[in-house]
């Protein structure tokens, strides 16, 4: 680890002045996955803005959504009753990753904003365009039973590892983030990028730019939402793969809505849009089911080691669209 | 036949009592604390944080140290760069190849008395050897300071052609020497012809990956040079070995190497000599200060080995009887050129089952990478796990249930070497194990039992592992005037309850209760003790105890003289009891130890010995057995694997702790979880280098992995190991990644033979299986 500077935030503007002076800084929340990479010299800040002052509250919205606060932590969002009641597949997810100590420090900012489990990008003697573009990507021909089987590229193949941020897909959550520009908001499907040429570039915030807050609209039909992460052991290990989803059956079985969402399968989390407009106004069976999973996973490609993934999603999808649908009846 | 085999083939024809160690020093006391389970002495230290493990030692003036590993498998420095790191904050010391004092290569296992992981020289040259070796030392006043130097080491190489490929490496795989003191071939009759004759026949290959270890306490050496004399502080499973081979290194004389390690958080054959504790001496040496070396989990995986990955072929051919005409059992191991320690996963098959032919081989296939190492029943734990499979697999091509096919294959003699058994009650275990496992539940077919998503299924395999007793190991029994009595041999506790149960053993044997005891090891300074290895450090402990206590005894007697009611007693006619001796029969004739040293007016009482030479498993098939029995669910949509219960029946001899010897069971069964479902060391092929050194990407099994696991035993004792005891330390991992194997077989119909059984290798295979029971929705 190399040495660093550290200042804390007493609120967003302050933050943001820091980083404003600082362009190689780095917010720090939890700490649990930068202060890793800064010990493995993957990460090298020169400072560090410790934001975890800053926006530490969860409250409704106008049009009965939640504004969750960047610094709420995992465990604080993953047990209130409102995202326990409305958005079960939030609190659920969150739950599903890391382990109880991490998820009491980690925060929905930093959760967010975490980066790749892979190998290649963890070993600093490794080729790795995310670290050092140009270098190559040494997981393409390596390693790669964890790897991305949709949207990767020539360049890279690294999948996004947060569980949380598949959820936050699925419930089509909004991004609040400030910077000395001023506001903005960005829904969180665009928030993470594909990987393309430029792998080192995992989101659309510029430097300097902070995530304030996620707000989540108002979705009545998420109470009946699921998560289901699928792992290599029962607790503590990053998705191989993972659907979070909501389901609204009408009374005589057609899908009315639905919302899906992948986890471990592409550089962000992924939103099965196919999969939705395939199943709205269907209805609500097993074929059906896993014909949207086909459509979404139709250009899905394999690595030497990741090939099970494409039909552990398949199934995965189906099952859990069939769970809520037979809890709907 | 190696020299072993000789002398164990001579052995079979002399009388029992003409062999020391073959009738254990008698054990009179009949209700002692032997037996009971008493909870750990060192448990309350530990739990208040108390015992102070080998980082954790202060020194003054003490160096922190960190290291810079090499990033290729084979060459040599081209250029090393440490200026940068040599005046960054708070560095005292960057030692290289360059500065590095001359040593000798350290003696690997089985050399002379070496117990290095490798014999090859530490830092002396620009050879790289393997990817991960480390380049450089850093010291500094602080760890962070260590830390960050050692980045701004920059180190080039030439590369040279490496082998890192396991299928390239196989093509010039050859025989070991020995397999560990046995031969590398054992075989009788014409087993292929055999095989192809047979009415039933299973043949497959089997294989297994590499395996890191994982204790949770690092490695570590905190060393200190006192003018010629080195004090290590080390975490080690073999202090006396450890203050040899290290003074070898440095050309001193092993007495000036002392070696202290008191506790050590987890060994499993991972806690020898590695190249770490040789870079601290040596960095402290050019420094001139007492250095901490404390290896990052990273640096374990990379300088500490691992289990290695095999190969294996089980074939068997069985009578319509279902005795075996041809059992083949031979593969490959991955080693390295600098290391003895081919994996010795033939050794189940040379013991557990009569075969009319047999031909058991194990090849070594040299690569490029740190060498492979002992893990918790090494061989046994992957050899089982294929021989144990391959019995299933024919089980289920002769329609017979796997436990009566075992109990018709059970042998009468030892079916290699021709030696009685001196205790095998594994069909007990089986009988035991199958009713409390509630066996008889199991569906035959497999598919048969489903609970809403999960495929449900019961598997069950044997377990074995060999007794051993070492030779040459001493303890010194000190009585004091108040009657307390200090038993020290340089031993080992790294949390299985070895101090403990020496306690109990030696309380009984000498009369005392068990807080006038006092039990001291860990320490190379003490008598040379028995190294945690093998399973065999209690056994080898007991009988040096044992002999020091009968020297005791004669030293007391003497004492007593002529003025006592002892008089003219020998230690023959005496047992101990109430803290004195005491005729054994005419129990009038007693004396008190303190009224002993009082009339003599003596302050203390020593003696020392040995235990006899270890001729007891040179003469007779002394094993510990087993019968793991597990319930799997297997996720009919992910073929995700959930062990749901397990036990293990063992059959170990007299059980002298129930309750530490139940937690040695368990966590071996704990650790063979990991063994089949979770565990697996990335090793790219390409380059060597180990893709995933770090808890979180290294799959070790987590509390939700790890069910309800019941535990029995047979307690019968073995009439030939000291207190009818065998070890426990390592059986409980073997026959887990059969058992868990065939149970998964059983719920799915799907062989898996290659481990860690993970979900990928399931999956194609339960395609059929419907995703929900939700018969409406489909």
């Amino acid at each position: 680890m190399r040495e660093f500077s550290y200042s804390r935030a007493a609120d967003t503007a302050q933050a943001i002045q820091f980083a404003d002076s600082r362009p190689d800084a780095k917010f720090l929340g939890g700490g649990t996955n930068l202060v890793d990479l800064m010990r493995e010299n993957i990460e090298r800040p020169s400072a560090l803005i410790d934001v975890t002052a800053v926006a530490r509250s969860i409250s409704p919205t106008a049009d009965g959504g939640l504004l969750i606060g960047a610094s709420v932590t995992n465990t604080q969002l993953a047990t209130d009753r409102r995202v326990r009641e409305q958005y079960p597949v939030l609190s659920r997810a969150i739950l599903a990753g890391a382990s109880g100590q991490i998820r009491n420090m980690a925060t929905v900012g930093g959760n967010i904003l975490q980066r790749t489990r892979c190998h290649y990008f963890y070993d600093d003697t490794a080729a790795c365009n995310k670290r050092h573009l140009g270098t190559g990507c040494d997981a393409l021909d390596g390693v790669n039973r964890m790897h991305a089987i949709l949207g990767a590229s020539p360049s890279c193949a690294a999948t996004h590892p947060s569980d949380m941020c598949v959820a936050l897909v699925a419930l089509d959550a909004i991004v609040h983030i400030e910077g000395s520009d001023g506001k903005r908001t960005l829904g969180i499907a665009s928030l993470h990028r594909l990987p393309g040429a430029n792998p080192q570039h995992e989101t659309e915030l510029r430097i300097g730019e902070l995530i304030t807050a996620i707000e989540l609209p108002r979705l009545p039909f998420a109470r009946s939402s699921n998560y289901r992460k699928v792992r290599d052991r029962a607790s503590y290990a990053f998705a191989l793969i993972s659907v979070g989803a909501a389901l609204d059956v009408s009374g005589d079985g057609m899908v009315r809505d639905v919302r899906l969402a992948l986890g471990g399968v592409a550089h962000k989390p992924w939103r099965a849009s196919k999969a939705e407009e395939v199943l709205r106004g269907r209805v609500a069976n097993e074929n059906n089911f896993r014909a949207a999973a086909e459509a979404e996973l139709t250009d899905a490609v394999a690595l030497r080691d990741n090939g099970f993934k494409i039909e552990l999603t398949k199934r995965t999808m189906t099952a859990v669209l069939l769970d809520l649908a037979e809890s709907a009846r | 036949m190696t020299i072993v085999d000789i002398v164990k083939t001579a052995l079979r024809y002399v009388p029992d009592v003409l062999l020391p160690g073959v009738t254990p020093v008698p054990f009179k006391k009949k209700h002692g604390r032997i037996g009971e389970p008493l909870s750990r002495i060192d448990g309350a230290l530990k739990v208040r944080g108390q015992a102070r493990f080998a980082a954790e030692v202060p020194m003054d003036g003490l160096l922190y140290a960190a290291l810079v590993h090499s990033t290729i498998p084979r060459g040599r420095i081209a250029t090393i760069d440490t200026s940068a790191a040599e005046v960054a904050p708070g560095v005292a010391l960057v030692m290289t190849y360059r500065n590095a004092p001359k040593m000798k290569a350290p003696q690997a296992f089985l050399e002379g008395s070496g117990v290095a992981g490798s014999n090859l020289p530490v830092m002396q040259d620009d050879t790289i050897h393997w990817n991960g070796e480390a380049v450089a030392v850093v010291l500094a006043e602080t760890q962070e300071q260590a830390d960050q130097a050692t980045s701004l080491v920059s180190v080039t190489y030439s590369t040279d052609v490496a082998v890192t490929s396991f299928d390239l490496a196989k093509q010039r795989a050859r025989h070991p020497d020995t397999v560990l003191g046995e031969a590398a071939v054992v075989k009788s009759g014409d087993v292929e012809k055999a095989l192809v004759a047979a009415r039933h026949r299973v043949d497959e290959v089997y294989q297994t990956p590499r395996y890191s270890h994982n204790a949770i306490e690092l490695h570590v050496a905190t060393v200190r040079w006192d003018g010629d004399t080195l004090v290590l502080h080390d975490a080690t499973q073999m202090v006396n070995g450890t203050a040899s081979t290290v003074a070898d290194v440095f050309g001193i004389k092993a007495e000036h190497v002392r070696v202290v390690s008191p506790f050590v958080g987890g060994g499993f054959g991972g806690k020898t000599l590695w190249s770490h504790q040789i870079l601290a001496a040596a960095a402290a040496k050019v420094a001139q200060r007492p250095v901490k070396l404390v290896l990052s989990r990273e640096a374990v995986y990379r300088l500490v080995g691992g289990r290695t990955l095999t190969e294996q072929r089980v074939a068997l051919g069985a009578n319509e009887d279902g005795t075996l005409a041809a059992l083949i059992h031979t593969g490959i191991a991955a080693t390295t050129a600098h290391n003895s320690c081919p994996e010795q996963f033939t050794f189940p098959a040379r013991h557990l089952y009569a075969a009319s032919n047999f031909r058991l081989e194990q090849k070594i296939a040299e690569m490029d990478m740190v060498a492979n190492t002992f893990m918790r029943a090494p061989g046994e734990s992957v050899g089982t796990f294929a021989l144990e499979c391959a019995i299933d697999e024919l089980s289920e091509r002769m329609i017979i249930d796997p436990i009566e096919l075992r109990r018709r294959l059970e042998p009468t003699k030892d079916p290699t070497s021709g030696h009685a058994f001196s205790s095998r009650h594994l069909s007990k275990a089986y009988i035991d194990g199958a009713a409390k496992f509630g066996w008889s539940k199991r569906c035959v077919q497999p598919c048969a039992q489903r609970d809403g998503e999960w495929l449900i299924g019961m598997g069950v395999a044997t377990a074995t592992y060999p007794y051993y007793r070492m030779p040459g190991v001493r303890a010194r029994i000190r009585l004091d005037a108040k009657g307390h009595a200090t038993i020290a041999t340089a031993g080992h506790e790294m949390g299985m309850g070895t101090a403990t149960v020496q306690v109990q053993h030696a309380a009984d044997r000498l009369g005392l209760p068990l807080d006038q005891v006092t039990f001291k090891y860990g320490d190379s300074a003490l008598p040379a003790g028995a190294m945690a290895g093998g399973s065999a450090q209690t056994a080898s402990t007991l009988a040096a105890v044992a002999a020091a206590v009968e020297a005791l005894m004669s030293k007391m007697l003497k004492l007593a003289g002529n003025d006592s009611p002892l008089a003219g007693l020998k230690v023959a006619d005496v047992v101990a009891r109430d803290g004195g001796l005491s005729h054994a029969r005419d129990t009038g004739r007693f004396e008190t130890y303190v009224s002993i040293l009082a009339r003599a007016k003596r302050d203390l009482v020593e003696a020392e010995e040995a235990g006899p030479p270890p001729l007891e498993f040179m003469k007779y098939s002394m094993h510990s057995y087993g019968a793991q029995f597990a319930e799997v669910g297997v996720n009919a949509v992910t073929g995700e694997v959930r062990v749901r219960r397990m036990l293990g029946s063992f059959d170990c001899g007299r059980i002298l702790n129930p309750k530490t010897a139940t937690s040695q069971f368990r966590g071996g069964i704990i650790m063979g979880i990991g063994l089949a479902l979770t565990e697996e060391t990335l090793f790219d092929e390409r380059t060597g280098r180990i893709m995933n050194p770090s808890l979180a990407e290294y799959h070790v099994p987590v509390h939700l992995d790890v069910p309800e696991i019941d535990v029995i035993w047979t307690d019968i004792p073995d009439p030939h190991s000291p207190l009818g005891a065998r070890g426990i330390g390592e059986i409980g991992i073997t026959g887990i990644g059969a058992a868990i194997a065939n149970a998964v077989h059983n719920a799915t119909g799907v062989r898996v033979r290659s481990l860690p059984i993970t979900l990928d290798k399931i999956l194609p295979h339960i395609l059929e299986h419907s995703l929900s029971t939700a018969e409406g929705l489909r």
